[in-house]
C-alpha cells in the first residue's frame, strides 16, 4: 500500500518559505521533514508527519519546476504557467541568488569553470554546505558572468535589470563576476583573513575607478575589465621610488605634513612617537611596495596578485608596525597628497585614481 | 448567414530552440479553420518572433462558428525535412458570438503540444464579424448564452426559468481507431483533442437550438460530461436549464434579489415560446421505451430521509427479470424482505427508532415500474387533482411542440440556487442508477476513411435501437416518478455521471424533488391548464406571498398567509397521510404551522434565505466493497447487485455522521460510485446544517444485541461515552444551541399516522426496548446502533476516526457557507490529486479503512497546505473518485479556500425578520460607506465586515447593530495584502482569479464572457525524466491552469467562476517509462470590479434596487 502520486497545484503557486531555504539549502525531502518537524510547524497546525511529507516533496517538486524559470528571472515575470504575485516572485528570485559568504570565499577569483565546478565536492566538505547548495551557488555566479560578460554598460546595472536582484546582491555579484573574470588570488592563506565582504568592496572600487566605464560608460568597452590605458600610465609612477630625489622629497613631505604642529590629526600621531618613527624608517619599503604594484600591473599575472601583494607590501609591515586605522588613513592621506605638491611629479591624474582606489581598499583590508 | 472571422498572428516568445545548431528557431504559423488554412511567413532565427501578420479572413458559416475551434499551429520551417510542429492553440470561437459576450481575443496564450506541454506563448487576435440570421431554420444557435453556473448569473435576472435541455453525441474514439497503429502518439491525441472540441461545439450548438425552440436565450447549469467508452466510442452530453435572461442594468448589482418586477408582468413579457419550430431538426423526444436492452439493470434510491431503497427490473429484457425488491435498512422489518440472489447479508441489522409504512415501498416500485405517463396517486388530499395532471396534460402535450413535450417530461432543473420565491418546497433527494453494458456504437456512416466526420448519434436512433438517448431517458423517467412519488412536480440540483470499466457502465442521476412556484415556469396555453392542475400542491403548505401574484387561486383556498422565507422549503410536499417513505413529521419550528420532516437531504445549496443555527460542515461517507473479476453480463449482474447494498451504507454513514455532529440536514449532496474491475467505491460528500426548522437530532445510542459479559458492557458503555462527547464537542464547534423548545406544540387535529411516529419518539413516558439505555441526548429520540456484529463496530469506529477539521478551518461542498459571511478578498482554488496502490487480498474492512484514510488525509494536507490563510473556509470542496485500474484508487479534489474575518456572533435561532433587517442593514450600511467614502480598504470586503458604517446608522439599529460593531476591523496584514494585490495589475502577466463558485467575494460580476470548456491531453515517454508521475500530473494541471488563465486573459477577463475539472483521467506505465492524462475544465469567464472601486453612484443604484426586492420580500 503506498500513495503512488499526489500532487497539490493552487492557482496561486503556493510557497512556503522555510521549505524554500530548506530546498535552496540542498537538503534532501526527508532532512527537510526532520527539521520541518523539529521547527515545530507539527504541533502548530495539527499535522502529521505523513502531512508534512506531503507537503514537503509538493513543494520540492514546485521549486523544481521553477528552478528553470529561475535562471532567467526576467522570465520568472511573464511566464504564464505559474501565478505567483510579484512579491513572492522577487523573494524567489532573491533567495535563489542567496550565496553564503563561506562558499563564495572558496571559489572567488577562480576561474567558473568545470574544473572548478569538479572540485565543489572538496568545498561541500570544508565548508559543510551541501554540494547541492554549492552547485547551485556556482552555477548562479557561472550564469550571471556568461551574460554580463558580453554586456556593454555599467555592471552593476546590467546584473540587476537580468537578474532582477536587490541593489546590494547585484553588487555582490558584480564583485564575483569581476574576480572571476581578472582572477584575482584570494586563496591563499596570508589573505584568509579577508571576508567576503572586504573584497566585494574592493572590487567596488576597482570597477567604479579603474575599469573603462569607470571613465566613460558610454564605452564600447565593459566594466570587467581593467582600464588597459590606465594600466600602462601606473608604470610612469614608478619615477616615485626610482628618482632618489623625488622618493626623499616624497618622505619628507610625508614627515612633514605628519609632523606639522597645526595638523590636527598630526597631534594623534605625536603622542604615538613610536608609530612615527617607524613609519619613518619604513617610509621608502611601504612606498616603494605600493609603486611596484602599480607598475606591475599591466600584466595579467601580477593583476591576480593585486590583494596577495597589498597585504605583505604594505598591511602587512603596517599591521608589524601595530599601525592603528586611524594612523593607517592619516599616513595613506598625506602620501598620496603630498605626491603632488613634488616638483617633478606630472602623474597627478593617474596618481589620484591609483591612490584613491588604493587607499579605500587597504583601510578596508586592514583589521585582523 | 455567414460570418467572417479574422484572425492576426502577432508575436511569439519563450519558444523551444528547435535548431541544435544555433540555437535558435526558424517559426512560421499556420491559422486553420474549417478546411481553410493560411500561413505567416518564417520568421527566421529567433525565439521571440515578430510576424505581425495581415488579417486573415475566413468566410464561414455561423453553424461552423459554433463547433469548430480556429486552430493554430506553431511550426519550425526546415529547408531540407519536414517542418518540425511546435505545437498547437485552439481558440473556441463561440464567446465572440455573443453580443454580450468578449468582442475579440486579444493576448498571450501558451502553445501546446501533448508530447511537450507548453512550449512558449503567441500573441494572436481573433475578431468575428457575424450577420445576423433571421432564418427560422436555421442549425446555427449563435447568441445563445451559456453558463456553468448553477444559479441565476449575477448581473442577470430571469425573466423565465424554461427547463431542462439536454443532447449527446457520439463518435468513435480516434485511439482506438485502426489508423492509431501506424500514426504517431501526437497525432492521435492531437486528433482526440480536436475531435471532443468539434463534438463539444456541435453539442453547445444543438443544446442552443433546442433553447432558442423553447424561447429562451441562455442554458443555466450547463453541465457537459465525456464517456471515454474505450472501443464502443466517445460520448459527449449535456444538460442544462434554459432560461429567459435579461441583464439588469449596467450598473452591476446583487443578483440574489433580482425580482422587483412585478410576476404577471414577466410573464407577459416572456418570447413567444417555442410552438412554431417544430420540424427543423429531429429530435428524439419519442418515447424509446419499447426498445429492448441487451442487459439493463436498474436501480434506485429516493432518499428523502435515508430509509428507501429498490432495486428492480426496468424493462422486460430478455433477460431473466429480476423481480426482486430488496429493502434494506426498513428496521425491524428488512429480515422480511425477499433478497432473491443473496448478498452476504450487507443488512446490518439497525433498528430506527422511527416507524416505516411497508406501503410505501410497494407503491413506489409500481409508480416507476409502470409506465409513466400515469402518475402515482399521491396528491391526496389537498393534492387531489395531481391524479387528472398527467394523462390529459400528457394527451395534450403530444400535440404539442415537442420542445413544450419535453420540458414536461423532465421538469428537471440543473440549477443549485434560485430565485427567491422559486423553491417552494423540498421532498428529499432522488436518484437513479442503471447498469449497462456497453457495445460498440455501429454506425454505417461512421466509415474508418472519414475518422473526423462528425456524427449526430440521434439522426442514427432509427437504425440503432439501442441508444445512450435510451439508456438516459430511462433513468430521468425514474428520477421523474420517484419525484412525484414525494409529491413533487420537479427535479432541481439535478445532474448525471456516469462510471464506466471496461465494457460496463454505470450511469446515474440524482437531484432533489421539489415543488417550484410557477412564476418563472414556462407560460402558454397548455401552460395554464397545466399550472392550475398543480396549484393545489404548490398551495398546499404556502403561498410564499411572493408568488401571491400568479396563485390567484391560493388566496381563495384560504392559505394566503404568509410563510416566513426561511421555513417555507422545509414544509413537505407530499401528504403526511400517506407517507413514502418512514419519517418522523412534526411541526415547523419556525412557523409551527406546517409539518417538517425530521431530516433533510438535498442535492442543491443552502437557499440564501434559509434559518439556519450555527455552521456548517463537509460530511463525507466512504465505502469500497470487493467484487469478484467477471465479464459482461455477469459482471453486469454483480454490480447492480452490489449497489443498493452500498447506496444504502453510504446512506447510513451519512446520517451517523450527521447526528453526530448534531445536524439535521444535508445540502449539496453527491454520491459517486465507482466502478472497477475488483471493487466498487462509493463516496457521499454534503455539507451538514442544522436547519432551525427541523427538530433536533437526537443523539446516537449503541446498543448491544447479545447480553454478555461485563467487559463488553464497559465496552460499549466507554464507547457511548465518546460518542457524546463527541457530539458535544460538535454543537460547540459549530454553534449549534438551538433555542430550547419549551412545549411541544402540536396542532390540532394530529392525523392517526402523526400520533403513532409521536408515540415513537421517546419521550420519558416512552416504553421502547432502548429506554433501559441512558438516553443522553435528552428527550429527543435517539439513532440506535447496534453493534452484534463486526460491521457496526466498523461503523461506529470510522464515526470517530474522522478527524475534526483543525482550529480556524471550516469546510463544506457547497457554495455558502452557513454562519460566514464576512469574506475576504483572499481566495485560493486549487486542485489535488492522489493515487493510491493497493495490496491486493484485502477485504472490505480494510479497504474501507483504506479508502477512509485516503480522503481524511487527503483532507489533512489540505488544510495544512492553507494554513496561512486561516481563519479560512474550503468551500466547494468537491471529491471525484476513480479506479484507474485494478488497485489504484484515484481523488481528485477541487476547491476554493476563502479567508473571512474574525467571526462575529450572531446570535442563533434568529428569526427571519430579524434576518432581513439585517440585509436591510448591509445595503444601509453599503450606502453610506459609499457615501461617506470612507476607507477604501474596508470597504472592499464584505459590509459586514466593516463596523464603522453600522456605527453610522447605529441610531435605528440598536442590539444587532451594536453586536456587529464589536467585529474588529481588519487586521493590518491583511490590509496589506490586499495593496499588493492591487498592485499585481502592474505586472506584466494579468491575474486571472478561478474559483468553483459561482461569486468572487468582495467583488462584483460585471460581465460574463462566455463558457470556458477545454479538453487536453498530455502523454509522455520520458515519465522519470519528468519527475516521475507526481511531476508528470502536477506540470500538467499547472499547464491547465495557465492555459485557463491566457484564455480568460485573452477575452478580455479577470477571473473564471464555476470552475470544475470534469474529467482527470490518468494512465500509467512505469514499465515502459509512460503516462497519459486526459483533463476536461470548464467554467464561466467573467470581468469583476473589486466593490471598491464601483463608483459611489452605481452603489446607489444597486441598494436602490435591492431595497426595492428587500421591500417586496417583506418582513
Amino acid at each position: 500500500m503506498s500513495v503512488e502520486l499526489d500532487v497539490f497545484v493552487g492557482n496561486t503557486t503556493i510557497m512556503d518559505k522555510e521549505v524554500y531555504q530548506l530546498w535552496l539549502n540542498g537538503y534532501t525531502v526527508n532532512d527537510a521533514v526532520k527539521v520541518r518537524i523539529e521547527g515545530g510547524v507539527m504541533e502548530e497546525c495539527e499535522a502529521s508527519a505523513e502531512v508534512l511529507l506531503s507537503d514537503t516533496m509538493d513543494q520540492y517538486r514546485t521549486f523544481q519546476m521553477c528552478e528553470r524559470l529561475l535562471h532567467h528571472p526576467a522570465k520568472l515575470a511573464n511566464q504564464l504557467l505559474f501565478q505567483i504575485p510579484p512579491d513572492r516572485q522577487a523573494m524567489l528570485i532573491e533567495r535563489y541568488y542567496a550565496f553564503d559568504d563561506s562558499f563564495v570565499r572558496e571559489v572567488l577569483g577562480k576561474k567558473l569553470s568545470k574544473g572548478t565546478k569538479k572540485d565543489l565536492d572538496d568545498v561541500s566538505t570544508k565548508t559543510g554546505i551541501t554540494l547541492k547548495s554549492c552547485r547551485r551557488q556556482f552555477d548562479n555566479f557561472k550564469r550571471v558572468f556568461k551574460v554580463v560578460e558580453e554586456l556593454k554598460g555599467p555592471l552593476v546595472e546590467n546584473i540587476r535589470q537580468h537578474f532582477l536582484l536587490p541593489d546590494q546582491l547585484a553588487r555582490d555579484y558584480a564583485a564575483i563576476v569581476f574576480f572571476a573574470n581578472n582572477r584575482f588570488e584570494t586563496g591563499k592563506k596570508k589573505l584568509q583573513y579577508l571576508t567576503f565582504q572586504d573584497f566585494a568592496f574592493c572590487a567596488g572600487q576597482l570597477i567604479n575607478n579603474w575599469t573603462l566605464g569607470a571613465v566613460d560608460n558610454m564605452m564600447e568597452d565593459m566594466d570587467v575589465d581593467l582600464d588597459k590605458e590606465f594600466l600602462q600610465d601606473l608604470k610612469d609612477l614608478k619615477i616615485l621610488i626610482t628618482d632618489k630625489d623625488l622618493l626623499d622629497q616624497h618622505k619628507s613631505r610625508v614627515n612633514n605634513e605628519t609632523s606639522h604642529p597645526l595638523s590636527l590629526v598630526c597631534n594623534a600621531l605625536r603622542g604615538k612617537t613610536n608609530v612615527f618613527n617607524e613609519m619613518e624608517a619604513n617610509f621608502k619599503n611601504l612606498s616603494r611596495g605600493l609603486v611596484n604594484i602599480a607598475a606591475k600591473l599591466i600584466n595579467a599575472k601580477d593583476v591576480r596578485d593585486f590583494f596577495i601583494d597589498l597585504v605583505e607590501k604594505f598591511i602587512e609591515p603596517c599591521r608589524s608596525d601595530k599601525w592603528t586605522s586611524i594612523d593607517m588613513n592619516l599616513y595613506l592621506t598625506h602620501y598620496t597628497n603630498s605626491a603632488h605638491i613634488l616638483d617633478t611629479f606630472k602623474h597627478h591624474a593617474v596618481w589620484t585614481r591609483y591612490m584613491g582606489v588604493i587607499k579605500s581598499c587597504i583601510l578596508r583590508m586592514y583589521h585582523d | 448567414m455567414p460570418g467572417k472571422l479574422k484572425a492576426k498572428i502577432v508575436a511569439g516568445r519563450h519558444l523551444p530552440v528547435m535548431d541544435r545548431a544555433s540555437d535558435l528557431t526558424d517559426a512560421f504559423v499556420e491559422v486553420k479553420f474549417g478546411n481553410t488554412t493560411f500561413k505567416t511567413d518564417v520568421y527566421p532565427k529567433s525565439l521571440n518572433p515578430q510576424w505581425n501578420s495581415e488579417w486573415f479572413k475566413f468566410e464561414v458559416d455561423d453553424e461552423d462558428l459554433q463547433d469548430e475551434p480556429l486552430q493554430i499551429t506553431v511550426l519550425d520551417h526546415d529547408t531540407y525535412s519536414a517542418n518540425d510542429a511546435i505545437g498547437k492553440v485552439y481558440i473556441d470561437i463561440d464567446p465572440l458570438l455573443c453580443s454580450e459576450a468578449a468582442t475579440v481575443i486579444s493576448g498571450w496564450l501558451p502553445i501546446y503540444d501533448t508530447i511537450h506541454g507548453i512550449r512558449g506563448e503567441i500573441n494572436v487576435l481573433v475578431k468575428v464579424d457575424l450577420f445576423n440570421d433571421l432564418n427560422r431554420f436555421r442549425q446555427s444557435s449563435c447568441g445563445v448564452k451559456f453558463f456553468c453556473t448553477t444559479s441565476i448569473p449575477r448581473c442577470y435576472r430571469a425573466v423565465m426559468v424554461h427547463g431542462f435541455v439536454e443532447e449527446l453525441v457520439v463518435n468513435e474514439d480516434p485511439e482506438y481507431q485502426w489508423i492509431d497503429r501506424i500514426r504517431t502518439p501526437r497525432a492521435s491525441n492531437e486528433a482526440r483533442q480536436r475531435l471532443i472540441f468539434l463534438m463539444s461545439g456541435e453539442l453547445q450548438r444543438k443544446i442552443g437550438l433546442k433553447v432558442l425552440e423553447m424561447g429562451g436565450n441562455a442554458v443555466v447549469g450547463y453541465l457537459q460530461c465525456f464517456d471515454l467508452e474505450g472501443e464502443s466510442g466517445l460520448v459527449v452530453r449535456a444538460i442544462g436549464t434554459a432560461c429567459t435572461l435579461e441583464k439588469i442594468s449596467t450598473f452591476p448589482a446583487t443578483a440574489t434579489h433580482p425580482n422587483n418586477s412585478s410576476p404577471s408582468k414577466d410573464m407577459k413579457d416572456s418570447p413567444q415560446a417555442a410552438p412554431s419550430t417544430l420540424g427543423c431538426r429531429s429530435t428524439h423526444s419519442s418515447p424509446v421505451h419499447s426498445a429492448s436492452s441487451r442487459l439493463s439493470q436498474g436501480f434506485s434510491v429516493s432518499v428523502p430521509t435515508l430509509l428507501f431503497a429498490g432495486m428492480k427490473p426496468r424493462h422486460r429484457s430478455s433477460e431473466v427479470p429480476r423481480a426482486r425488491q430488496c429493502r434494506p435498512g426498513f428496521g425491524e422489518e428488512a429480515p422480511g424482505v425477499p433478497l432473491s440472489s443473496g448478498p452476504p447479508t450487507p443488512l446490518r441489522a439497525q433498528t430506527f427508532s422511527s416507524f416505516s409504512p411497508s406501503k410505501s415501498y410497494s407503491r413506489q416500485s409500481s409508480s416507476s415500474d409502470t409506465e409513466l405517463s400515469l402518475t402515482p396517486k399521491t396528491g391526496m388530499g389537498s393534492g387531489g387533482s395531481a391524479g387528472k395532471e398527467a394523462g390529459p396534460l400528457k394527451a395534450l402535450l403530444r400535440q404539442q411542440t415537442q420542445s413544450a413535450l419535453e420540458q414536461r417530461e423532465y421538469p428537471f432543473f440543473t440549477l443549485t440556487a434560485f430565485p427567491p420565491g422559486f423553491l417552494l418546497h423540498v421532498g428529499g433527494v432522488v436518484s437513479a442508477r442503471s447498469v449497462k453494458l456497453l457495445d460498440r456504437i455501429h454506425n454505417p456512416a461512421l466509415g474508418n476513411t472519414r475518422s473526423y466526420k462528425l456524427l449526430d448519434w440521434n439522426s442514427f436512433t432509427a437504425d440503432e435501437p439501442e441508444t445512450r438517448d435510451a439508456w438516459w431517458e430511462e433513468i430521468r423517467q425514474e428520477i421523474k416518478s420517484h419525484a412525484k412519488a414525494l409529491g413533487c412536480h420537479a427535479v432541481v440540483g439535478y445532474s448525471e455521471s456516469t462510471s464506466i470499466c471496461e465494457e460496463v457502465c454505470i450511469l446515474s442521476a440524482s437531484g432533489t424533488a421539489a415543488v417550484l412556484s410557477s412564476r418563472f415556469m414556462q407560460d402558454g396555453p397548455l401552460d395554464t391548464e397545466h399550472r392550475l392542475s398543480r396549484q393545489p400542491l404548490c398551495v398546499f403548505s404556502t403561498g410564499s406571498e411572493r408568488v401571491e401574484g400568479d396563485m390567484g387561486s391560493s388566496a381563495s383556498l384560504g392559505f394566503e398567509e404568509v410563510v416566513s422565507p426561511g421555513c417555507g422549503f422545509c414544509h413537505i410536499p407530499y401528504d403526511e397521510l400517506n407517507i413514502p417513505f418512514p419519517a418522523q413529521l412534526t411541526y415547523c419550528y419556525c412557523c409551527r404551522r406546517y409539518k417538517v420532516p425530521d431530516v433533510l437531504f438535498t442535492t442543491i445549496d443552502l437557499p440564501t434565505e434559509a434559518n439556519v443555527t450555527g455552521k456548517g460542515c463537509l460530511i463525507q461517507a466512504r465505502l469500497c466493497r470487493t467484487k469478484k473479476k467477471a465479464q459482461g453480463e455477469g459482471n453486469a449482474t454483480a454490480i447492480s447487485s452490489l449497489l443498493p447494498f452500498l447506496e444504502y451504507e453510504l446512506h447510513t454513514q451519512l446520517m451517523n455522521k450527521l447526528k453526530l455532529r448534531g445536524m439535521n440536514a444535508l445540502f449539496g449532496l453527491r454520491i459517486q460510485i465507482s466502478v472497477g474491475e475488483t471493487m466498487l467505491l462509493g463516496l457521499a460528500s454534503a455539507t451538514g446544517v442544522y436547519l432551525t426548522a427541523l427538530p433536533s437530532p437526537g443523539g446516537i445510542q449503541i446498543a448491544g444485541k447479545t447480553p454478555s459479559d461485563i467487559t463488553y458492557e464497559q465496552h460499549i458503555s466507554t464507547m457511548q461515552k465518546k460518542i457524546n462527547d463527541t457530539i458535544d464537542k460538535n454543537k460547540e464547534l459549530y454553534e449549534i444551541n438551538p433555542p430550547e423548545v419549551v412545549e411541544e406544540i402540536i396542532g390540532s387535529p394530529i392525523p392517526e399516522p402523526r400520533q403513532r411516529s409521536r408515540l415513537f419518539r421517546s419521550h420519558s413516558e416512552s416504553s421502547d426496548e432502548v429506554s433501559e439505555l441512558d438516553l443522553s441526548h435528552g428527550k429527543k429520540d435517539a439513532f440506535v446502533l447496534e453493534i452484534d456484529d463486526t460491521d457496526a463496530v466498523e461503523d461506529i469506529h470510522a464515526l470517530l476516526t474522522d478527524s475534526p477539521t483543525p482550529a480556524g478551518f471550516y469546510s463544506c461542498n457547497t457554495e455558502i457557507m452557513p454562519g460566514i459571511q464576512n469574506w475576504t478578498s483572499a481566495i485560493q482554488m486549487f486542485t489535488s490529486v492522489r493515487v493510491f496502490r493497493l495490496n491486493a487480498n484485502l477485504t472490505n474492512q480494510g479497504l474501507n479503512k483504506i479508502f477512509s484514510d485516503l480522503c481524511e488525509n487527503l483532507l489533512k494536507s489540505l488544510y495544512f497546505k492553507l494554513r496561512s490563510m486561516v481563519p479560512c473556509c474550503l468551500c466547494h470542496l468537491n471529491f471525484t473518485v476513480a479506479i484507474p485500474e485494478d488497485e489504484l484508487i484515484q481523488v481528485a479534489v477541487t476547491a476554493v479556500a476563502m479567508s473571512f474575518d474574525k467571526e462575529q456572533p450572531l446570535e442563533n435561532g434568529k428569526q427571519s425578520g430579524e434576518k432581513t433587517l439585517i440585509k436591510a442593514i448591509t445595503e444601509n450600511d453599503e450606502q453610506l460607506q459609499f457615501n461617506l467614502e470612507l476607507n477604501a480598504e474596508t470597504s472592499s470586503h464584505n459590509p459586514l465586515s466593516s463596523p464603522k458604517g453600522l456605527s453610522e446608522v447605529g441610531s435605528h439599529l440598536s442590539a444587532r447593530a451594536s453586536s456587529l460593531e464589536k467585529a474588529s476591523p481588519l487586521p493590518e496584514g491583511r490590509s496589506r495584502s490586499l495593496r499588493s494585490n492591487r498592485s499585481y495589475s502592474g505586472s506584466s502577466v494579468a491575474v486571472v482569479k478561478m474559483t468553483p463558485l459561482s461569486f468572487i467575494p468582495g467583488a462584483k460580476i460585471i460581465k460574463y464572457l462566455g463558457i470556458i470548456n477545454m479538453f487536453f491531453i498530455r502523454e509522455t515517454s520520458s515519465l522519470r525524466e519528468e519527475g516521475g508521475v507526481s511531476g508528470f500530473l502536477h506540470t500538467f494541471i499547472a499547464e491547465v491552469f495557465a492555459m485557463v488563465r491566457a484564455h480568460v486573459a485573452a477575452l478580455g477577463g479577470n477571473a473564471v467562476v464555476s470552475y470544475s475539472m470534469k474529467e482527470c483521467v490518468f494512465m500509467e506505465n512505469p514499465n515502459k517509462n509512460q503516462a497519459q492524462c486526459l483533463i476536461n475544465v470548464s467554467g464561466d469567464a467573467v470581468i469583476f470590479v473589486r466593490e471598491s472601486e464601483l463608483e459611489s453612484t452605481s452603489v446607489q443604484t444597486q441598494s436602490a434596487t435591492t431595497h426595492t426586492s428587500n421591500g417586496g420580500e417583506g418582513t
